[in-house]
Protein backbone atom coordinates (compact mmCIF):
# COMPACT_ATOMS: atom_id res chain seq x y z
CA UNK A 1 0.00 0.00 0.00
CA UNK A 2 1.51 3.40 -1.21
CA UNK A 3 1.31 6.15 1.72
CA UNK A 4 0.11 9.34 0.58
CA UNK A 5 1.72 12.20 2.22
CA UNK A 6 -1.01 15.10 2.24
CA UNK A 7 0.15 18.46 3.92
CA UNK A 8 -2.31 19.83 6.36
CA UNK A 9 -3.75 22.91 4.74
CA UNK A 10 -1.76 26.43 6.42
CA UNK A 11 -2.42 29.41 5.48
CA UNK A 12 0.15 30.75 7.45
CA UNK A 13 2.86 29.04 5.69
CA UNK A 14 4.74 30.85 2.69
CA UNK A 15 2.94 28.19 0.18
CA UNK A 16 -0.60 29.33 2.24
CA UNK A 17 -0.22 32.89 2.33
CA UNK A 18 0.70 33.06 -1.33
CA UNK A 19 -2.80 31.19 -2.01
CA UNK A 20 -4.73 33.26 -0.23
CA UNK A 21 -3.18 36.00 -2.21
CA UNK A 22 -3.80 34.59 -5.35
CA UNK A 23 -7.51 34.21 -4.29
CA UNK A 24 -8.09 37.51 -3.62
CA UNK A 25 -6.27 38.20 -7.17
CA UNK A 26 -8.86 36.02 -8.99
CA UNK A 27 -11.46 38.03 -6.82
CA UNK A 28 -10.36 41.29 -7.85
CA UNK A 29 -10.21 40.25 -11.73
CA UNK A 30 -13.75 38.20 -11.44
CA UNK A 31 -14.94 41.63 -10.04
CA UNK A 32 -12.95 43.73 -12.89
CA UNK A 33 -11.53 45.97 -9.90
CA UNK A 34 -8.32 46.69 -12.07
CA UNK A 35 -7.06 49.43 -10.08
CA UNK A 36 -7.18 47.21 -6.99
CA UNK A 37 -5.64 44.41 -8.91
CA UNK A 38 -3.33 47.03 -10.39
CA UNK A 39 -1.92 47.56 -6.78
CA UNK A 40 -0.94 44.30 -6.05
CA UNK A 41 2.23 44.14 -8.61
CA UNK A 42 5.34 45.31 -7.62
CA UNK A 43 6.89 47.59 -9.89
CA UNK A 44 9.20 45.73 -11.72
CA UNK A 45 6.34 43.37 -12.48
CA UNK A 46 5.47 41.45 -15.60
CA UNK A 47 2.08 39.99 -16.04
CA UNK A 48 2.47 37.69 -19.22
CA UNK A 49 0.54 35.23 -21.48
CA UNK A 50 2.94 33.51 -24.04
CA UNK A 51 1.42 32.07 -27.24
CA UNK A 52 4.49 29.41 -27.23
CA UNK A 53 3.91 26.90 -24.78
CA UNK A 54 8.01 26.12 -23.93
CA UNK A 55 8.92 29.70 -24.28
CA UNK A 56 10.69 31.11 -21.30
CA UNK A 57 12.72 33.96 -22.40
CA UNK A 58 9.28 35.98 -23.03
CA UNK A 59 11.22 39.26 -23.70
CA UNK A 60 12.38 37.24 -27.18
CA UNK A 61 8.77 35.88 -28.14
CA UNK A 62 6.14 36.95 -29.20
CA UNK A 63 3.71 36.55 -26.65
CA UNK A 64 -0.46 37.57 -26.19
CA UNK A 65 0.70 39.84 -23.87
CA UNK A 66 4.13 41.14 -21.97
CA UNK A 67 3.07 43.90 -19.59
CA UNK A 68 5.61 45.30 -17.52
CA UNK A 69 4.07 48.29 -14.95
CA UNK A 70 3.50 50.85 -17.87
CA UNK A 71 2.02 48.87 -20.06
CA UNK A 72 -0.27 47.40 -17.00
CA UNK A 73 -0.94 51.13 -16.38
CA UNK A 74 -2.28 51.52 -20.09
CA UNK A 75 -4.24 48.80 -19.89
CA UNK A 76 -6.08 49.65 -16.94
CA UNK A 77 -6.65 53.11 -18.23
CA UNK A 78 -8.22 51.64 -21.20
CA UNK A 79 -10.36 48.87 -19.68
CA UNK A 80 -11.60 52.18 -17.39
CA UNK A 81 -11.86 54.78 -20.42
CA UNK A 82 -15.56 53.87 -21.02
CA UNK A 83 -14.47 54.37 -25.26
CA UNK A 84 -13.23 50.73 -25.50
CA UNK A 85 -16.36 48.76 -26.44
CA UNK A 86 -14.88 45.40 -25.88
CA UNK A 87 -14.10 46.20 -22.81
CA UNK A 88 -16.98 47.97 -22.10
CA UNK A 89 -19.18 45.30 -23.40
CA UNK A 90 -17.12 42.84 -22.15
CA UNK A 91 -17.88 39.19 -20.73
CA UNK A 92 -18.58 38.12 -17.06
CA UNK A 93 -16.02 36.13 -15.86
CA UNK A 94 -16.09 33.13 -13.03
CA UNK A 95 -13.20 31.91 -12.12
CA UNK A 96 -11.36 28.78 -9.76
CA UNK A 97 -7.37 28.85 -9.05
CA UNK A 98 -6.57 25.46 -7.66
CA UNK A 99 -4.03 22.83 -7.86
CA UNK A 100 -1.22 24.51 -6.06
CA UNK A 101 2.28 23.70 -5.80
CA UNK A 102 5.49 25.33 -4.35
CA UNK A 103 7.50 25.24 -7.39
CA UNK A 104 10.47 27.39 -5.69
CA UNK A 105 11.21 29.44 -2.44
CA UNK A 106 13.87 32.40 -3.09
CA UNK A 107 14.37 34.43 -0.05
CA UNK A 108 11.27 36.23 0.27
CA UNK A 109 9.74 35.67 -2.78
CA UNK A 110 8.00 32.19 -3.45
CA UNK A 111 6.61 30.63 -6.92
CA UNK A 112 3.29 28.94 -7.26
CA UNK A 113 1.83 26.57 -10.18
CA UNK A 114 -1.64 26.17 -9.88
CA UNK A 115 -4.56 25.36 -12.62
CA UNK A 116 -6.96 28.24 -13.38
CA UNK A 117 -10.40 27.18 -15.36
CA UNK A 118 -12.11 30.27 -15.96
CA UNK A 119 -15.56 30.65 -17.62
CA UNK A 120 -16.42 33.71 -19.74
CA UNK A 121 -20.19 34.57 -20.55
CA UNK A 122 -21.16 36.78 -23.14
CA UNK A 123 -24.09 37.60 -25.52
CA UNK A 124 -25.26 33.67 -25.39
CA UNK A 125 -22.03 32.02 -25.57
CA UNK A 126 -19.78 30.57 -22.34
CA UNK A 127 -16.42 29.97 -23.11
CA UNK A 128 -13.79 27.85 -21.01
CA UNK A 129 -10.56 29.13 -20.72
CA UNK A 130 -8.40 26.80 -18.94
CA UNK A 131 -4.48 27.48 -18.12
CA UNK A 132 -1.92 26.61 -15.97
CA UNK A 133 -0.57 29.65 -14.07
CA UNK A 134 2.47 30.53 -12.34
CA UNK A 135 2.84 33.66 -9.57
CA UNK A 136 5.93 34.50 -8.31
CA UNK A 137 4.93 36.50 -5.12
CA UNK A 138 7.50 38.85 -3.39
CA UNK A 139 6.65 39.55 0.61
CA UNK A 140 7.33 42.66 1.74
CA UNK A 141 6.69 44.71 4.98
CA UNK A 142 3.91 46.38 2.99
CA UNK A 143 2.18 42.51 2.09
CA UNK A 144 2.53 40.23 -0.35
CA UNK A 145 3.01 41.37 -4.45
CA UNK A 146 2.80 40.01 -7.71
CA UNK A 147 6.34 39.90 -9.40
CA UNK A 148 5.21 37.68 -11.93
CA UNK A 149 2.02 36.32 -13.42
CA UNK A 150 2.63 33.79 -16.16
CA UNK A 151 -0.52 32.23 -17.58
CA UNK A 152 -0.20 29.12 -20.18
CA UNK A 153 -3.58 28.96 -21.91
CA UNK A 154 -4.01 25.29 -23.27
CA UNK A 155 -5.08 26.38 -26.54
CA UNK A 156 -2.65 29.06 -27.03
CA UNK A 157 -1.91 28.13 -30.11
CA UNK A 158 -5.06 27.96 -31.71
CA UNK A 159 -7.31 30.95 -32.97
CA UNK A 160 -8.74 32.36 -29.73
CA UNK A 161 -11.77 34.68 -29.46
CA UNK A 162 -10.57 38.79 -28.41
CA UNK A 163 -10.88 39.16 -25.04
CA UNK A 164 -11.73 42.49 -22.97
CA UNK A 165 -10.78 40.95 -19.55
CA UNK A 166 -7.85 39.95 -18.02
CA UNK A 167 -6.42 36.23 -17.50
CA UNK B 1 -23.48 65.72 -58.25
CA UNK B 2 -24.64 62.19 -57.70
CA UNK B 3 -27.30 60.74 -57.77
CA UNK B 4 -29.07 59.69 -54.34
CA UNK B 5 -28.52 55.83 -53.03
CA UNK B 6 -31.13 53.69 -54.95
CA UNK B 7 -30.78 50.25 -53.51
CA UNK B 8 -32.43 47.40 -55.69
CA UNK B 9 -32.86 44.66 -52.95
CA UNK B 10 -32.78 40.85 -53.44
CA UNK B 11 -35.15 39.20 -55.44
CA UNK B 12 -35.68 35.05 -56.49
CA UNK B 13 -34.51 36.36 -59.36
CA UNK B 14 -31.02 38.10 -58.79
CA UNK B 15 -27.71 37.02 -59.77
CA UNK B 16 -24.98 37.19 -57.71
CA UNK B 17 -23.95 40.70 -59.92
CA UNK B 18 -26.92 41.99 -58.63
CA UNK B 19 -26.15 41.71 -55.32
CA UNK B 20 -23.07 44.53 -55.89
CA UNK B 21 -24.67 47.72 -56.45
CA UNK B 22 -22.67 51.33 -57.10
CA UNK B 23 -21.31 52.33 -53.83
CA UNK B 24 -24.30 49.80 -51.97
CA UNK B 25 -24.40 45.65 -51.27
CA UNK B 26 -26.66 43.68 -50.26
CA UNK B 27 -26.50 42.02 -46.50
CA UNK B 28 -26.87 38.80 -48.10
CA UNK B 29 -23.58 39.04 -48.77
CA UNK B 30 -22.40 38.63 -45.11
CA UNK B 31 -25.20 36.05 -44.03
CA UNK B 32 -26.11 33.55 -46.80
CA UNK B 33 -24.10 30.26 -46.60
CA UNK B 34 -25.35 29.52 -50.11
CA UNK B 35 -23.27 32.40 -51.08
CA UNK B 36 -20.53 31.77 -49.07
CA UNK B 37 -20.16 28.25 -50.76
CA UNK B 38 -20.34 29.95 -54.01
CA UNK B 39 -17.82 32.30 -53.03
CA UNK B 40 -15.44 29.37 -52.02
CA UNK B 41 -16.04 27.62 -55.41
CA UNK B 42 -15.54 31.07 -57.39
CA UNK B 43 -13.04 33.26 -55.43
CA UNK B 44 -10.88 30.92 -53.21
CA UNK B 45 -10.92 27.94 -55.68
CA UNK B 46 -9.79 30.22 -58.60
CA UNK B 47 -7.51 32.77 -57.60
CA UNK B 48 -4.22 33.45 -56.08
CA UNK B 49 -4.70 32.94 -52.80
CA UNK B 50 -1.84 33.63 -49.71
CA UNK B 51 0.08 31.06 -47.46
CA UNK B 52 2.97 31.67 -46.58
CA UNK B 53 6.56 33.96 -46.65
CA UNK B 54 9.56 32.51 -47.50
CA UNK B 55 11.55 32.84 -44.22
CA UNK B 56 8.78 30.40 -42.54
CA UNK B 57 10.76 27.92 -44.90
CA UNK B 58 14.47 29.29 -44.84
CA UNK B 59 15.52 25.19 -45.26
CA UNK B 60 14.74 21.94 -47.04
CA UNK B 61 11.80 20.20 -45.52
CA UNK B 62 10.65 23.61 -43.65
CA UNK B 63 6.79 23.24 -44.08
CA UNK B 64 3.89 24.81 -42.65
CA UNK B 65 0.21 23.96 -42.82
CA UNK B 66 -2.60 26.48 -43.43
CA UNK B 67 -5.43 26.76 -45.90
CA UNK B 68 -6.56 27.57 -49.16
CA UNK B 69 -10.58 28.38 -48.88
CA UNK B 70 -11.85 25.52 -46.96
CA UNK B 71 -9.17 23.08 -48.12
CA UNK B 72 -5.97 21.92 -45.81
CA UNK B 73 -2.87 22.31 -47.67
CA UNK B 74 1.02 22.10 -46.68
CA UNK B 75 3.66 24.64 -47.80
CA UNK B 76 6.73 23.16 -47.87
CA UNK B 77 10.46 22.93 -49.42
CA UNK B 78 11.81 19.99 -51.21
CA UNK B 79 15.52 18.80 -51.63
CA UNK B 80 16.01 20.73 -54.78
CA UNK B 81 14.98 24.06 -52.95
CA UNK B 82 11.41 24.20 -55.02
CA UNK B 83 8.05 25.59 -52.86
CA UNK B 84 5.56 23.15 -52.71
CA UNK B 85 2.04 23.27 -52.07
CA UNK B 86 0.14 19.83 -51.55
CA UNK B 87 -3.07 19.31 -50.16
CA UNK B 88 -2.88 18.04 -46.82
CA UNK B 89 -4.47 14.60 -47.92
CA UNK B 90 -3.95 11.53 -48.16
CA UNK B 91 -4.68 10.02 -51.29
CA UNK B 92 -5.96 6.54 -50.15
CA UNK B 93 -8.66 7.50 -47.82
CA UNK B 94 -8.92 11.24 -46.98
CA UNK B 95 -6.91 11.77 -44.12
CA UNK B 96 -4.65 14.67 -43.06
CA UNK B 97 -0.91 13.41 -43.09
CA UNK B 98 0.27 16.19 -41.37
CA UNK B 99 -1.55 17.90 -38.12
CA UNK B 100 1.88 20.06 -37.12
CA UNK B 101 1.24 23.66 -37.81
CA UNK B 102 5.11 24.17 -38.85
CA UNK B 103 8.32 21.96 -38.76
CA UNK B 104 10.27 20.60 -40.49
CA UNK B 105 9.92 17.12 -42.14
CA UNK B 106 11.45 14.31 -44.78
CA UNK B 107 8.28 13.59 -45.60
CA UNK B 108 4.57 13.34 -44.61
CA UNK B 109 2.94 9.71 -43.68
CA UNK B 110 -0.53 8.80 -43.43
CA UNK B 111 -1.38 8.10 -39.63
CA UNK B 112 -4.01 5.78 -41.06
CA UNK B 113 -2.24 2.96 -43.43
CA UNK B 114 0.97 4.60 -43.48
CA UNK B 115 1.00 5.58 -47.29
CA UNK B 116 4.37 7.90 -47.38
CA UNK B 117 4.55 10.76 -49.15
CA UNK B 118 7.86 12.68 -50.07
CA UNK B 119 8.27 16.54 -50.09
CA UNK B 120 7.38 17.22 -53.73
CA UNK B 121 4.14 15.14 -52.78
CA UNK B 122 5.00 12.03 -54.73
CA UNK B 123 3.78 8.81 -52.88
CA UNK B 124 6.68 6.69 -51.95
CA UNK B 125 5.52 3.99 -50.49
CA UNK B 126 2.56 1.86 -48.89
CA UNK B 127 2.50 -1.25 -47.08
CA UNK B 128 1.66 -4.94 -47.87
CA UNK B 129 1.80 -3.60 -51.54
CA UNK B 130 0.51 -7.08 -52.98
CA UNK B 131 -3.28 -6.10 -52.82
CA UNK B 132 -2.43 -2.82 -55.05
CA UNK B 133 -0.50 -5.00 -57.71
CA UNK B 134 -1.95 -4.67 -61.35
CA UNK B 135 -4.65 -1.84 -59.12
CA UNK B 136 -2.43 1.34 -58.66
CA UNK B 137 0.39 3.11 -60.38
CA UNK B 138 2.00 4.98 -57.37
CA UNK B 139 3.46 7.60 -59.70
CA UNK B 140 -0.62 8.27 -60.14
CA UNK B 141 -1.50 8.92 -56.68
CA UNK B 142 0.76 11.89 -55.45
CA UNK B 143 -0.96 14.21 -52.74
CA UNK B 144 -2.68 17.09 -55.26
CA UNK B 145 -0.68 19.91 -55.56
CA UNK B 146 -1.41 23.39 -56.48
CA UNK B 147 0.50 26.02 -58.76
CA UNK B 148 2.32 28.26 -56.51
CA UNK B 149 3.62 31.95 -57.58
CA UNK B 150 6.34 33.58 -55.59
CA UNK B 151 6.54 37.41 -55.52
CA UNK B 152 9.10 39.56 -53.16
CA UNK B 153 8.63 36.72 -50.66
CA UNK B 154 4.61 36.19 -50.59
CA UNK B 155 4.06 32.72 -51.52
CA UNK B 156 0.55 32.63 -53.36
CA UNK B 157 -1.26 29.11 -54.51
CA UNK B 158 -3.94 28.44 -56.71
CA UNK B 159 -6.05 25.36 -57.55
CA UNK B 160 -7.20 27.20 -60.99
CA UNK B 161 -4.11 25.77 -63.37
CA UNK B 162 -4.94 28.31 -65.90
CA UNK B 163 -4.66 31.10 -63.26
CA UNK B 164 -3.08 34.24 -64.79
CA UNK B 165 0.89 34.81 -63.55
CA UNK B 166 1.05 36.11 -60.14
CA UNK B 167 2.93 39.21 -61.53
CA UNK B 168 -0.31 40.18 -63.78
CA UNK B 169 -2.86 39.25 -60.76
CA UNK B 170 -0.85 41.72 -58.49
CA UNK B 171 -0.33 44.09 -61.32
CA UNK B 172 -0.10 47.59 -59.55
CA UNK B 173 -0.02 46.57 -56.05
CA UNK B 174 3.79 45.21 -56.92
CA UNK B 175 5.08 48.50 -56.82
CA UNK B 176 3.24 49.01 -53.03
CA UNK B 177 4.78 45.25 -51.65
CA UNK B 178 8.23 46.40 -52.48
CA UNK B 179 7.95 49.53 -50.94
CA UNK B 180 6.21 47.56 -48.12
CA UNK B 181 9.71 45.00 -47.91
CA UNK B 182 11.51 48.52 -47.28
CA UNK B 183 10.91 48.17 -43.70
CA UNK B 184 13.98 45.65 -43.14
CA UNK B 185 15.93 48.41 -43.33
CA UNK B 186 18.38 46.62 -45.64
CA UNK B 187 17.90 43.15 -43.97
CA UNK B 188 15.41 40.54 -45.70
CA UNK B 189 12.12 40.78 -43.84
CA UNK B 190 11.25 37.86 -41.45
CA UNK B 191 8.37 36.66 -39.29
CA UNK B 192 8.89 36.29 -35.58
CA UNK B 193 5.31 35.10 -34.59
CA UNK B 194 1.69 35.39 -35.14
CA UNK B 195 -1.64 36.09 -33.32
CA UNK B 196 -4.29 34.06 -33.77
CA UNK B 197 -7.91 34.86 -33.27
CA UNK B 198 -11.51 34.38 -34.46
CA UNK B 199 -14.67 36.58 -34.59
CA UNK B 200 -18.04 35.55 -35.48
CA UNK B 201 -18.55 37.55 -38.93
CA UNK B 202 -17.84 37.24 -42.85
CA UNK B 203 -14.62 37.26 -43.95
CA UNK B 204 -15.31 40.60 -45.94
CA UNK B 205 -16.43 42.39 -43.01
CA UNK B 206 -12.55 41.80 -42.13
CA UNK B 207 -11.37 42.39 -45.93
CA UNK B 208 -13.27 45.74 -45.65
CA UNK B 209 -11.42 46.77 -42.46
CA UNK B 210 -7.94 46.59 -43.44
CA UNK B 211 -9.16 49.77 -46.46
CA UNK B 212 -11.27 51.40 -43.80
CA UNK B 213 -9.65 54.75 -42.47
CA UNK B 214 -13.11 55.79 -41.61
CA UNK B 215 -13.42 53.73 -38.34
CA UNK B 216 -9.21 54.60 -37.14
CA UNK B 217 -10.06 57.56 -34.39
CA UNK B 218 -13.58 55.98 -33.10
CA UNK B 219 -12.67 52.36 -32.68
CA UNK B 220 -9.04 52.58 -31.60
CA UNK B 221 -9.59 55.94 -29.85
CA UNK B 222 -8.32 54.02 -26.22
CA UNK B 223 -5.17 52.83 -28.23
CA UNK B 224 -4.55 56.29 -29.22
CA UNK B 225 -4.49 57.28 -25.97
CA UNK B 226 -2.22 54.68 -24.83
CA UNK B 227 0.23 56.02 -27.51
CA UNK B 228 2.87 58.85 -26.64
CA UNK B 229 1.84 61.64 -28.57
CA UNK B 230 4.48 61.43 -31.88
CA UNK B 231 3.02 58.05 -32.81
CA UNK B 232 -0.92 59.57 -31.76
CA UNK B 233 0.31 62.37 -34.47
CA UNK B 234 1.55 59.70 -37.18
CA UNK B 235 -1.48 58.26 -36.91
CA UNK B 236 -3.69 61.64 -37.47
CA UNK B 237 -4.77 61.42 -40.97
CA UNK B 238 -8.49 62.17 -41.08
CA UNK B 239 -7.73 65.67 -42.29
CA UNK B 240 -4.56 64.93 -43.92
CA UNK B 241 -4.93 65.31 -47.63
CA UNK B 242 -1.87 63.21 -48.23
CA UNK B 243 -3.48 60.49 -46.77
CA UNK B 244 -5.02 58.74 -49.58
CA UNK B 245 -6.21 55.43 -50.83
CA UNK B 246 -5.73 54.03 -54.22
CA UNK B 247 -8.28 51.08 -55.49
CA UNK B 248 -5.20 49.31 -57.95
CA UNK B 249 -7.38 46.69 -60.08
CA UNK B 250 -7.95 43.13 -59.13
CA UNK B 251 -9.67 44.14 -55.82
CA UNK B 252 -6.45 45.21 -54.44
CA UNK B 253 -6.54 47.89 -52.53
CA UNK B 254 -3.40 50.48 -50.63
CA UNK B 255 -4.26 52.93 -48.08
CA UNK B 256 -1.99 55.58 -46.95
CA UNK B 257 -1.52 56.68 -43.60
CA UNK B 258 1.45 57.91 -42.79
CA UNK B 259 2.07 59.39 -45.94
CA UNK B 260 6.08 60.55 -44.49
CA UNK B 261 6.60 56.89 -43.96
CA UNK B 262 5.09 55.48 -47.72
CA UNK B 263 8.83 55.31 -48.79
CA UNK B 264 11.28 54.50 -46.11
CA UNK B 265 14.12 55.04 -48.27
CA UNK B 266 13.01 58.82 -48.55
CA UNK B 267 13.80 60.88 -45.78
CA UNK B 268 14.13 64.65 -45.51
CA UNK B 269 16.21 64.63 -42.01
CA UNK B 270 13.40 66.75 -40.65
CA UNK B 271 11.27 63.93 -38.50
CA UNK B 272 12.47 63.75 -35.16
CA UNK B 273 12.99 60.24 -34.23
CA UNK B 274 10.57 59.34 -31.41
CA UNK B 275 11.61 59.84 -27.61
CA UNK B 276 10.02 56.14 -26.41
CA UNK B 277 12.37 54.57 -29.07
CA UNK B 278 15.55 56.35 -26.83
CA UNK B 279 17.23 53.00 -25.45
CA UNK B 280 17.07 51.26 -28.69
CA UNK B 281 18.58 54.32 -30.71
CA UNK B 282 21.20 54.09 -27.55
CA UNK B 283 21.76 50.36 -28.25
CA UNK B 284 21.97 50.34 -32.03
CA UNK B 285 24.42 53.48 -32.12
CA UNK B 286 27.14 51.29 -30.70
CA UNK B 287 27.23 49.14 -33.76
CA UNK B 288 25.32 50.92 -36.42
CA UNK B 289 26.48 54.09 -38.05
CA UNK B 290 23.66 57.23 -37.42
CA UNK B 291 22.44 56.88 -40.73
CA UNK B 292 21.69 53.02 -40.54
CA UNK B 293 20.42 53.97 -36.66
CA UNK B 294 17.58 56.35 -38.22
CA UNK B 295 16.77 54.14 -40.96
CA UNK B 296 16.03 51.19 -38.30
CA UNK B 297 14.29 53.08 -36.20
CA UNK B 298 12.04 55.02 -38.84
CA UNK B 299 10.63 51.42 -39.78
CA UNK B 300 9.94 50.03 -36.41
CA UNK B 301 5.97 51.06 -36.89
CA UNK B 302 6.71 49.55 -40.37
CA UNK B 303 5.60 51.26 -43.72
CA UNK B 304 2.91 54.08 -43.41
CA UNK B 305 0.16 52.24 -45.20
CA UNK B 306 -1.87 49.16 -45.52
CA UNK B 307 -1.72 47.28 -48.37
CA UNK B 308 -5.29 44.90 -49.27
CA UNK B 309 -4.62 41.74 -51.53
CA UNK B 310 -7.27 40.20 -52.70
CA UNK B 311 -8.69 37.59 -51.35
CA UNK B 312 -7.07 36.91 -48.10
CA UNK B 313 -3.96 38.78 -47.29
CA UNK B 314 -2.99 42.31 -46.10
CA UNK B 315 0.67 43.49 -45.79
CA UNK B 316 -0.61 46.17 -42.98
CA UNK B 317 2.11 48.61 -41.56
CA UNK B 318 3.99 46.26 -39.77
CA UNK B 319 2.77 43.12 -40.11
CA UNK B 320 0.94 40.74 -42.22
CA UNK B 321 -2.78 39.99 -41.89
CA UNK B 322 -4.28 36.74 -43.24
CA UNK B 323 -7.88 36.00 -42.98
CA UNK B 324 -9.10 32.24 -43.57
CA UNK B 325 -12.97 31.74 -44.60
CA UNK B 326 -14.21 29.56 -41.92
CA UNK B 327 -18.12 29.58 -42.43
CA UNK B 328 -20.61 32.53 -43.32
CA UNK B 329 -20.71 33.69 -39.63
CA UNK B 330 -16.76 33.16 -38.78
CA UNK B 331 -13.31 34.40 -39.77
CA UNK B 332 -9.79 33.50 -38.31
CA UNK B 333 -7.50 35.86 -38.67
CA UNK B 334 -3.67 36.13 -38.34
CA UNK B 335 -1.61 38.78 -37.43
CA UNK B 336 2.12 37.57 -38.41
CA UNK B 337 4.66 39.91 -37.03
CA UNK B 338 7.69 40.75 -39.04
CA UNK B 339 11.25 41.48 -38.38
CA UNK B 340 14.49 42.20 -39.69
CA UNK B 341 16.47 38.87 -40.65
CA UNK B 342 20.19 39.07 -39.34
CA UNK B 343 18.77 42.31 -38.21
CA UNK B 344 19.92 43.82 -34.66
CA UNK B 345 17.82 42.19 -32.32
CA UNK B 346 17.31 44.78 -29.68
CA UNK B 347 14.85 46.54 -33.13
CA UNK B 348 13.12 43.35 -33.59
CA UNK B 349 12.32 42.75 -30.37
CA UNK B 350 10.64 46.06 -29.93
CA UNK B 351 8.83 45.55 -33.12
CA UNK B 352 7.55 42.71 -31.06
CA UNK B 353 6.10 45.04 -28.28
CA UNK B 354 4.84 47.60 -30.74
CA UNK B 355 2.85 44.18 -32.01
CA UNK B 356 1.84 43.07 -28.98
CA UNK B 357 0.59 46.87 -28.09
CA UNK B 358 -2.14 46.70 -30.71
CA UNK B 359 -2.54 43.09 -32.35
CA UNK B 360 -4.41 39.84 -31.18
CA UNK B 361 -6.74 38.57 -28.56
CA UNK B 362 -5.02 40.50 -26.01
CA UNK B 363 -3.82 43.72 -28.14
CA UNK B 364 -5.02 47.82 -27.59
CA UNK B 365 -6.43 47.30 -31.13
CA UNK B 366 -7.89 43.88 -32.64
CA UNK B 367 -10.33 43.29 -29.79
CA UNK B 368 -12.17 46.79 -30.27
CA UNK B 369 -12.00 45.76 -34.04
CA UNK B 370 -13.68 42.52 -33.64
CA UNK B 371 -16.13 43.50 -31.77
CA UNK B 372 -17.26 45.95 -34.14
CA UNK B 373 -17.32 43.51 -37.06
CA UNK B 374 -19.53 41.04 -34.87
CA UNK B 375 -21.94 43.95 -34.51
CA UNK B 376 -21.64 44.22 -38.37
CA UNK B 377 -22.52 40.12 -38.30
CA UNK B 378 -25.11 40.80 -35.92
CA UNK B 379 -26.82 44.01 -37.34
CA UNK B 380 -26.60 42.87 -40.83
CA UNK B 381 -29.47 39.97 -40.05
CA UNK B 382 -31.92 42.66 -39.82
CA UNK B 383 -33.90 44.37 -43.29
CA UNK B 384 -32.96 42.51 -46.02
CA UNK B 385 -33.94 44.95 -48.28
CA UNK B 386 -31.17 47.61 -46.21
CA UNK B 387 -28.09 47.73 -48.33
CA UNK B 388 -24.68 47.95 -46.58
CA UNK B 389 -23.06 51.12 -47.56
CA UNK B 390 -19.72 51.50 -49.21
CA UNK B 391 -20.26 54.81 -50.57
CA UNK B 392 -18.42 57.19 -48.77
CA UNK B 393 -16.01 59.42 -51.38
CA UNK B 394 -17.97 59.00 -54.57
CA UNK B 395 -18.07 62.29 -54.87
CA UNK B 396 -13.86 62.95 -54.23
CA UNK B 397 -12.91 59.72 -56.35
CA UNK B 398 -10.53 60.28 -59.70
CA UNK B 399 -8.88 58.34 -61.90
CA UNK B 400 -4.79 58.36 -61.67
CA UNK B 401 -2.79 57.69 -65.47
CA UNK B 402 -1.78 54.43 -64.50
CA UNK B 403 -5.50 53.70 -63.81
CA UNK B 404 -5.91 53.48 -59.73
CA UNK B 405 -9.03 55.18 -58.38
CA UNK B 406 -8.03 57.30 -55.49
CA UNK B 407 -9.64 59.35 -53.02
CA UNK B 408 -9.30 60.16 -49.04
CA UNK B 409 -8.04 57.73 -46.60
CA UNK B 410 -11.24 57.57 -44.89
CA UNK B 411 -13.09 57.14 -48.18
CA UNK B 412 -14.45 53.17 -49.37
CA UNK B 413 -12.39 53.58 -52.73
CA UNK B 414 -10.85 50.04 -51.98
CA UNK B 415 -14.49 48.48 -50.67
CA UNK B 416 -15.80 49.52 -53.93
CA UNK B 417 -12.54 47.88 -55.57
CA UNK B 418 -12.80 44.71 -53.67
CA UNK B 419 -16.83 44.18 -54.49
CA UNK B 420 -15.94 44.57 -57.86
CA UNK B 421 -13.71 42.22 -57.82
CA UNK B 422 -15.99 39.76 -56.47
CA UNK B 423 -18.86 40.68 -59.01
CA UNK B 424 -16.76 39.83 -61.55
CA UNK B 425 -15.46 36.55 -60.62
CA UNK B 426 -18.70 35.89 -59.14
CA UNK B 427 -20.37 36.27 -62.31
CA UNK B 428 -18.11 33.82 -64.16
Amino acid sequence: MTTVNIPTADLTTPLGRAIAFIWQEAELLDRKDYEAWGALWADDGYYIVPIDPDATDFAATLNYAYDDARMRRLRIDRFASGFSMSAADSATTVRTVSRFALANTDGDEVEIRSAQLLAAYKRGTTTLFAGNLTHRVRFTADGPRLVQKVIRLVNSQDALNALGFLL
Amino acid sequence: MNAPLRFHPRTPDSTYADLVQDGAVDPALYTDPQIFDVEMDKIFMKTWVWVAHVSELPKAGDFRSTFVGRNPVIVVRDRQNNIHVLENRCRHRGATVCEKTKGNATGFTCPYHSWSYGLDGKLRGLPYADGYENVIEKSDLPLKSLKVGVYAGMIFASYNEEIEPLEDFLGNAKHWIDLFMKQGAGFPIKTQGEHKFSFKGNWKIQLENTTDGYHFPVVHKTFLQSVDDETSEMLSFMTDEESITRSLGNGHSVMVMVPEHVDLDVDDGTEQLQERFAHVIKALSKDYPPEQVRRIVRSLHGAGFNLNLFPNVAMSMSFFRVLRPVSVDETEIRHVALGMDGGPEIANRERMRIHEHFQGPFGFGSPDDAEAWERVQSGARAGRDVPILVNRGLNREWQDQNGDKVSHSTDETGMRGAYAMWKRMMSK
